[in-house]
């Protein structure tokens, strides 16, 4: 027996049986298929949650307020001040913090916009200065920013996001336009460029306008939601959040740097906490996928056992015409693993077409070792659960298998 | 293949003595003490479950005294065309799949053309049953959706033959028993005769030393079990060892020596025609078959 014709014999085995043979290879198909779907989709949502983080910029440092990373410890202060518009003109000082370019503090809200009888949430409203388009990579795409005179006068002008624009004009130009914010008329003046990315925010669905005014009208004149501060370079994030840090302890009158009221993040640590994040879905994805791999692989042993319970009598009758263990052995040896070659291979096929498609607003990203991971498990699962079976069924004495009913 | 078949020949200390050319009269080997049995099988027994459930198949009832059963002998010649008769139960069956090395006796030896069956391994008792024996059933047994000629192919490819030669052969031994314009059909589209006489050109292709047959004509109509029966008298003139079992007197008129058990013992061995020579019902056709309808009324009587 060459090893063809134990190829042949095994197509005609599992030719007997279609529909069965079909259903099998239907399970490992899925397994694969899943496997690399889910840890494509997984990819890809790190790829561009880490892509939107660039796009961010890699020179800009977020100041919030609260304990610094490391948790409880912003509760051992005796109070807590909120970030102000002092705090953020002190940061503008040169003298002061020589490393800081700009510096755009920010109220965020989010508000009902209305035009022209089309109403759409806003997912964030943005009072801020103009250096925050610069220090947040915002471009504009139509029209123009608003400028330092238009927060100096309280402007009622605001900068819209593609979305928002998209969600609200439809396919008019809303440069020009008036709308109608949280029951405040804006002039639309700008629409920014898409950034696009995913995460759980839209960065497009937005509104940026002067800071007075979007204080005036909605969040009153207090505390600030965060202060966007640009360093003149990515070298000068460093010390320019040391630069931060010592001026906003002066401002807020704090002796102990372990204990601070506000935190200063750059894009690089945000980018390790997302995608440490992002690890963890991917991993769990995976696991995901595996069961169903894990699924597929027992659908062979059930159906290599099944097939071999019933095919017993006809095992019987090569043995008794001189058919050698090893030749049986290796006929539903060949023939489990053609159901996952073939499963394994469709399984492939239908990963990387469904890859093309995007899957919850996640543009999946083929990860190479899962195409090969999951087609080599596959195949090793079908030889392995395969081999069960094919051996119990070679080792019967011929009399047995031929009494078998 | 060729390797183990070899290992075979070595185990037996006559190397290649009895490899058979292909075609069907061997030679026989005279050696100083004429040609050895084909089947030489001393105190076979063969049980079934265990303490008071036992149920003795071959062998015999124990002795009173010792405890122990006789079990079987039987000595088969080279050439001989033996029927196996008894009635339901009385272990023609058990003996006969112990003979083509399908099941294992729970005690006694067998010696298939002189080599101690007992002590091959699986492989060499796989190369046993492909070479030395070919293995006719009653329920014909041939393998499920398998076109004649791929069926009658089946042992020749476990023997490791070339495609083309396994053709050749197949086409030959399916020619013998008259089913040349057959080869294709699948079991299912033959009748009962033609699915037995498939299964007997399967039994003879690879050239065995002998043919075992359990009631081969069992499910067969009266014609059918003629052509059957013609097939295996002449496969038996041309020098093959034939053993069946059957329980039709009139079947039983083709042997050359009939044996009748009773409750897993031989309880008479009787020769109807000698060793050498051609089988009854070629010796004499016309007398033969003239005889046929008295064998049938006053014969069984
Ligand atoms: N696998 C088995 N298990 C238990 N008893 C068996 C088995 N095979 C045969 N027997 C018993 O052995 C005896 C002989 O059976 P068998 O050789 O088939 O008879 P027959 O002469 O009709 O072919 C019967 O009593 C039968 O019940
Ligand atoms: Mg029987």
């Amino acid at each position: 027996m060459n090893p063809f014709e134990t190829l042949r014999f095994a197509v005609g085995g599992l030719a007997a049986n279609k529909v069965r043979s079909a259903l099998t290879m239907l399970g490992v198909l899925i397994g694969v298929a899943a496997v690399i779907i889910l840890l494509a989709v997984g990819n890809g949502s790190s790829q561009s949650v880490k892509d939107s983080i660039e796009k961010l910029g890699t020179n800009s440092l977020t100041i919030s307020s609260g304990g610094g990373f490391g948790g409880g410890r912003g509760a051992s202060s005796t109070s807590t001040k909120p970030l102000t518009v002092d705090d953020a003109r002190a940061l503008a000082d040169p003298s002061s913090a020589p490393h800081v370019k700009s510096v755009a503090p920010e109220v965020t809200t989010s508000q009902t916009a209305i035009y022209d009888g089309t109403s759409h949430t806003v997912g964030q409203v943005v009072g801020t200065y103009p250096a925050y388009f610069e220090a947040s990579n915002s471009k504009v795409d139509k029209g123009d920013y608003f400028s330092a005179d238009d927060v100096l006068n309280s402007r009622k002008v605001a900068v819209i996001g593609s979305t928002t624009a998209t969600d609200l004009f439809g396919t008019v130009s809303p440069v020009g336009k008036k709308i109608d914010i949280g029951g405040t008329p804006f002039t639309v003046v700008g629409v920014l460029a898409t950034k696009g990315g995913t995460g759980f925010q839209d960065p497009d669905d937005t509104v940026v306008a002067p800071l007075p005014t979007v204080q005036n009208a909605f969040t009153g004149f207090g505390s600030i939601s965060q202060i966007l501060v640009e360093a003149t370079s990515a070298d000068a994030t460093t010390p320019a959040q040391n630069e931060i840090t010592t001026v906003l302890m002066g401002t807020h009158g704090l002796k102990d740097p372990s204990a601070l009221d506000f935190r200063v993040s750059s894009q690089e640590s945000l980018l390790s906490t997302q995608s440490d994040t992002n690890k963890t879905f991917t991993v769990l994805l995976g696991a995901v996928a595996a069961i169903s791999l894990l699924v597929g692989g027992i659908g062979i042993t059930n159906i290599m056992l099944v097939t071999v319970t019933e095919r017993t009598r006809e095992i019987g009758i090569r043995k008794a015409i001189g058919a050698p263990r090893g030749v049986i052995l290796g006929q539903f040896l060949a023939e489990s693993t053609l159901l996952s070659l073939i499963g394994g291979g469709l399984g492939v096929v239908a990963g990387l077409i469904g890859s093309h498609f995007r899957i919850v607003g996640i543009k999946p990203v083929v990860i190479p070792e899962s195409v090969w991971g999951a087609f080599a498990v596959a195949v090793a699962i079908g030889l392995f659960f395969g081999g069960y079976p094919a051996n119990r069924a070679a080792s019967l004495r011929p009399i047995e298998a031929l009494r078998h009913e | 293949m060729r390797l183990g078949l070899g290992r075979l020949d070595a185990l037996r200390g006559r190397t290649g003595a009895h490899r058979r050319a292909d075609g069907p009269a061997p030679e026989a080997e005279e050696g100083p003490w004429g040609p050895p049995p084909v089947i030489e099988v001393r105190a076979l027994l063969k049980t079934y479950g265990h303490g008071d459930a036992t149920v003795r198949a071959l062998g015999g009832p124990p002795d009173p005294l010792t405890g122990a059963s006789p079990g079987v002998d039987l000595l088969v010649e080279q050439g001989d065309l033996i029927a196996v008769m008894g009635s339901s139960g009385s272990g023609k069956s058990t003996l006969m799949n112990i003979l083509g090395c399908l099941d294992v006796p729970t005690s006694g030896r067998y010696l298939l053309d002189g080599i101690d069956v007992g002590g091959l391994d699986e492989h060499q008792l796989s190369l046993v049953r492909n070479r030395k024996i070919g293995f006719v059933f009653q329920s014909f047994n041939l393998v499920p959706r398998t076109p004649a000629l791929a069926q009658v192919e089946l042992p020749l490819a476990y023997a490791g033959v070339k495609s083309a030669e396994r053709r050749r052969r197949a086409l030959a031994a399916l020619e013998l028993v008259g089913l040349a314009d057959r080869v294709d059909h699948r079991p299912n589209e033959l009748s009962g005769g033609q699915q037995q006489r498939v299964a007997v050109a399967r039994a003879l292709v690879t050239a065995p030393a002998m043919l075992l047959a359990d009631e081969p004509t069992g499910n067969l109509d009266s014609h059918s079990t003629e052509e059957v029966l013609s097939i295996v008298d002449r496969l038996n003139a041309s020098g093959r060892t034939v053993v069946l079992i059957t329980h039709e007197d009139e079947v039983a008129r083709h042997a050359k020596r009939v044996v009748r058990l009773v409750d897993g013992q031989v309880v008479s061995d009787v020769r109807q025609a000698p060793v050498d020579g051609p089988p009854p019902a070629l010796r004499d056709p016309a007398l033969f078959r003239a005889a046929a309808p008295q064998a049938l009324t006053g014969g069984a009587l």
